[in-house]
């Protein structure tokens, strides 16, 4: 009874619509940021290297190489109003649930295979 | 109006604000609550409102007990007394709902702590422990001294020393209310309360903060 009524909280902050995506996939996130009072969308395209979670609490983490060659990640809350899209760019085969070996590692050592 | 309700904890969970944010919630269950009594000046000297909350079967109850519900209408597990503004309010057996509290609005809840047995100094008053190295043996989780020497010969009262943890009556201060969900008498508050899950709870409006 308890659980039904946490569950009921919780499913009506569920977004529909949402891509599936794996871990290994690069994938292009839009997020809403709020500058004074304009709000415009960023893109911010890297390969995801954990989901984690579930319920409304879901998330998952991007990965990206920046400019100089620095590695910027950024977790998002997958049912978050703040995320606007989540597109597919390409799909990875990859062996692991959590990409954290591709930390120390760059260039073409850093590629994923893609999956067809 | 009555100051508080009577309530179920139903566990936590977070919910998004307008703007984005993750804010964590606990789900409360409040009321609705029958009224069982009306204290009055003349008959006990003092002004408050008894109220019931949770179902109980007439086995599970006394005699006396059922005597006491019987004007309320309905056979409740738990009663507390609440203080109110105004005793000519509050009749017996009239129900008290959630609705009485607003989003936004500023609450203390009360409930009793989870029990943690018997524990030591480090885990129930905070305290250091000893060193680990340096020739040291048990004394990593010591208390440490307990007082001075043949003046005054005694431990002073109320030295924080091991013993029984939790299990107490804890009131958390100045939760904000997120949300009301009054046709199914839920409450969501901001933050953590006392107790473990389906735990009795008493939320009030807050005594310190304005709102």
């Amino acid at each position: 009874m308890s659980q039904e009524i946490l569950n009921e909280i919780e499913s009506r902050q569920f977004k529909e619509g949402l891509p599936t995506f794996r871990v290994g996939d690069t994938v292009r996130v839009g997020v809403r940021v709020v500058e004074g009072n304009r709000e415009r969308t960023q893109e911010f395209e890297g390969v995801c290297i954990r989901r984690r979670s579930s319920g409304v609490n879901e998330n998952f983490t991007v990965r990206r190489i920046a400019s100089h060659g620095i590695g910027v990640e950024r977790t998002f809350l997958l049912h978050s109003p703040r995320l606007d899209s989540i597109k597919v760019v390409r799909t990875g085969k990859v062996r692991r649930s959590k990409l954290y070996y591709l930390r120390g590692l760059t260039g073409k050592a850093a590629r994923i295979k893609e999956r067809r | 109006m009555i100051e508080g309700l009577l309530g179920r904890k139903i566990g936590m969970t977070q919910v998004f604000s307008p703007s984005g944010e993750a804010v964590p919630v606990t789900v409360i269950e409040l009321g609705p609550c029958v009224v069982t009594q009306v204290r009055n000046k003349d008959r006990d000297g003092y002004e408050a409102v008894q109220i019931g909350f949770g179902e109980a079967k007439a086995k599970s109850l006394t005699k006396p007990e059922q005597g006491h519900l019987a004007g309320a209408g309905q056979l409740v597990r738990h009663l507390r007394e609440f203080q109110t503004d105004n005793i000519e309010e509050h009749e017996v057996g009239q129900l008290l709902t959630v609705d009485m509290f607003e989003a936004g609005q500023i609450v203390d809840v009360t409930g009793t702590s989870k029990g943690r047995g018997f524990q030591g100094v480090v885990k129930r008053h905070g305290f250091s422990g000893g060193p680990k190295t340096h020739g040291q043996s048990d004394r990593w989780r010591a208390p440490g001294s307990i007082g001075a020497g043949t003046d005054p010969g005694r431990v002073w009262k109320g030295t924080r020393m091991a013993g029984r943890m939790g299990n107490r009556r804890v009131t958390v201060q100045n939760l904000q209310v997120v949300e009301v969900l009054a046709d199914k008498h839920i409450l969501l508050v901001r933050g953590s309360v006392p107790g473990a899950k389906n735990g009795l709870l008493m939320v009030r409006r807050a005594v310190k903060a304005t709102n």
